[in-house]
């Protein structure tokens, strides 16, 4: 009777331990009492790159060529990167610059200060460098976007921005011929 | 000596024994209700966190996309956990005096990080991966359940392992198109006038007219599309690896 006793227990006593539900590895954040701070994830070394971020490409990923910011795109703006920034664009930017980039988004409505908008006069003739320098470095009360948005996304959304304005100030000989017809339809 | 027992007595011995298998059966299936119940898996039951932060404010309030702050789900493993920083850039102008934001605050001037409580934790023993999901067409709502409306997370599915297998043994039930990943709202059936260009062409390469189109239609018509090997899906080592 004994033996089965013990038999019974040895059976049930496996499910108690939780050993293999919470390893010895960290997951990514998991607390850590290894560390002074209390955190698994270490800060990066300064002066580190971590691996496939090396970019010695200054345009693309500085922005700037010789020190100034660039007035032109540091690869081909094709139909897709185009997609990608209007993508990115409505995730990271549309809540405060607004869809159209008014600078009537979401949250200004809720009470953050109004930005310019992408129409004005001043940032029509900004080149591309400025728009990416802004989400690269942030600007006044508008935090950077560096570590969430990648240099090649950070184009794409400036290439869009630049089709935003575009489309804002266009006259009715920038309309594709198709299109200029109903419009003129629709004006008069 | 008088008898002890009646004979009925031996009725009652008979059901007795024959009882036990039931009693058992029952006490296996309590034992089994009770683990799949929320008292233990912890579903739809919310947590308590640091800062009241609410999804439905946000999402639904304000309109965020779940990757303003969940910006690896589409590349990791891991969804990823906004740093603080992310809420200070709208919380270092509103509400910047609001006793529940103290946590945030204080996080960011001290550096510290609030210590968020992990409302869906997998044992370490099982292996999930975001990216592979998200790319093949299971949206966040499939798994999370309408976040968008939750003032606290909570666990929408037990997260057990028949949950998972339910799915990855007939994918077809639940795939929706990959632009509609994001979507909170999505349902079938759908106006086929809400589909996006890409998703048309493949349920017309299909063969599938009907509208609103069904997700008994869509699905597999996704799930062709998309390249799906349903058969490796309950591979015991793609999970415990
Ligand atoms: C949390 C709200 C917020 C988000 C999100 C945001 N911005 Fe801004 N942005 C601002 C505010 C506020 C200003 C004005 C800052 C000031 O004047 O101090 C600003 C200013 C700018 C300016 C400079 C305008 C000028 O006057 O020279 C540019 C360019 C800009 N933003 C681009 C972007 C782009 C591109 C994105 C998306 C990656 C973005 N912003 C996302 C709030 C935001
Ligand atoms: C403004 C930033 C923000 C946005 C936007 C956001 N989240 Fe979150 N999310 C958080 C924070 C902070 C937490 C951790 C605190 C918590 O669990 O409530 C979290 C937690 C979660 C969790 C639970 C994580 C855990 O502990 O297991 C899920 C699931 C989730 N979010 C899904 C979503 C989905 C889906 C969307 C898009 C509809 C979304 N989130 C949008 C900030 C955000
Ligand atoms: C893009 C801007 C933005 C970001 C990022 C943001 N918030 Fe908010 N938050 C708001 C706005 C706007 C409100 C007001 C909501 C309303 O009026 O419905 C708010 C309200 C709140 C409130 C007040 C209670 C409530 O839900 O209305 C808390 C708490 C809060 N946010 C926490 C956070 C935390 C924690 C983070 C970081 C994970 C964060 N927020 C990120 C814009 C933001
Ligand atoms: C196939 C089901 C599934 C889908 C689809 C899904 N999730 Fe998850 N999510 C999970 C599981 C399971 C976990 C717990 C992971 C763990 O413990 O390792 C989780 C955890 C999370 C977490 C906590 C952090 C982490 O990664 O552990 C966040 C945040 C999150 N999900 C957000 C999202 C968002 C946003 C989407 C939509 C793009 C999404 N999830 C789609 C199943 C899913
Ligand atoms: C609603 C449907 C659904 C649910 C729920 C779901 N999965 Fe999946 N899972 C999929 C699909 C679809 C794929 C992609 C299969 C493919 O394309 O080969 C996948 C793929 C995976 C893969 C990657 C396989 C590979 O080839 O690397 C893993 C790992 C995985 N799932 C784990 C899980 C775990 C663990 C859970 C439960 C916590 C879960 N899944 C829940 C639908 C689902
Ligand atoms: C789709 C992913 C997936 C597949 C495939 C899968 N599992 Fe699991 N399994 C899980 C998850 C997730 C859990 C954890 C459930 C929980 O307890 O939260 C789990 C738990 C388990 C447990 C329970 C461990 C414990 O201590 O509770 C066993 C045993 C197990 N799996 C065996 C298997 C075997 C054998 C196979 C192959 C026939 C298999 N699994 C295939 C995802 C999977």
């Amino acid at each position: 009777m004994r033996a089965f006793l013990l038999f019974l227990l040895l059976c049930v006593a496996p499910a108690c331990r939780q050993d293999m539900h919470d390893q010895p590895k960290v997951e990514p954040f998991e607390a850590s009492d290894f560390f002074a701070d209390g955190r698994s994830a270490r800060p990066q070394v300064e002066g580190t790159i971590a691996r496939g971020e090396l970019s010695l490409d200054e345009h693309l990923a500085a922005g700037r060529v010789d020190g100034e910011l660039a007035t032109t795109f540091p690869f081909e703006v094709t139909a897709e990167v185009m997609e990608r920034g209007r993508g990115r664009y409505a995730i990271f930017c549309a809540p405060c610059h607004g869809s159209v980039g008014h600078g009537d988004g979401m949250i200004v409505q809720r009470g953050l200060r109004a930005p310019t908008s992408f129409h004005s006069e001043r940032l029509r003739e900004s080149p591309p460098g400025y728009f990416f320098d802004v989400i690269t470095n942030g600007f006044g009360a508008m935090f950077d976007y560096a570590d969430r948005i990648t240099p090649r996304d950070r184009w794409a959304i400036v290439s869009f921005v630049r089709a935003l304005q575009l489309s804002q100030n266009a006259e009715l000989a920038d309309a594709a011929p198709e299109a200029r017809r109903v419009l003129e339809e629709e004006g008069s | 000596m008088a008898q002890i027992f009646h004979p009925s007595a031996n009725l009652v011995a008979k059901a007795t024994i024959f009882g036990a298998a039931f009693i058992a059966a029952g006490a296996l299936w309590i034992g089994d209700r009770v683990h799949r119940s929320p008292y233990i898996t912890q579903a739809q039951v919310a947590r308590e966190q640091p800062v009241p932060f609410s999804h439905k404010h946000h999402v639904k309030g304000i309109g965020l996309d779940c990757r303003y702050c969940h910006g690896s789900v589409e590349e990791g493993a891991f969804a990823g956990i906004p740093p603080t920083k992310t809420c200070m850039t709208c919380h270092s102008q509103l509400f910047t005096d609001a006793p529940m934001l103290e946590p945030v605050r204080e996080s960011w001037r001290t550096n510290k990080s609030v210590e968020w409580v992990r409302v869906h934790d997998l044992p370490d023993f099982a292996y999930f991966n975001h990216s592979i999901h998200v790319a093949q067409g299971v949206g966040c709502s499939t798994c999370h359940g309408a976040v968008d409306e939750m003032p606290l997370v909570w666990r929408e599915h037990s997260l057990n392992m028949d949950w998972c297998l339910a799915c990855h043994r007939e994918p077809e039930r639940f795939i929706r198109p990959r632009e509609s990943i994001f979507d909170m709202d999505w349902e079938t059936p759908i106006a086929w006038s809400a589909l996006d260009g890409d998703t048309r062409s493949i349920l017309q390469a299909a063969g599938v007219e009907s509208d609103p189109v069904l997700q008994a239609d869509l699905g597999p018509a996704l799930v062709e599309a998309y390249g799906i090997v349903t058969a490796q899906l309950e591979n015991c080592s793609m999970c415990h690896r």
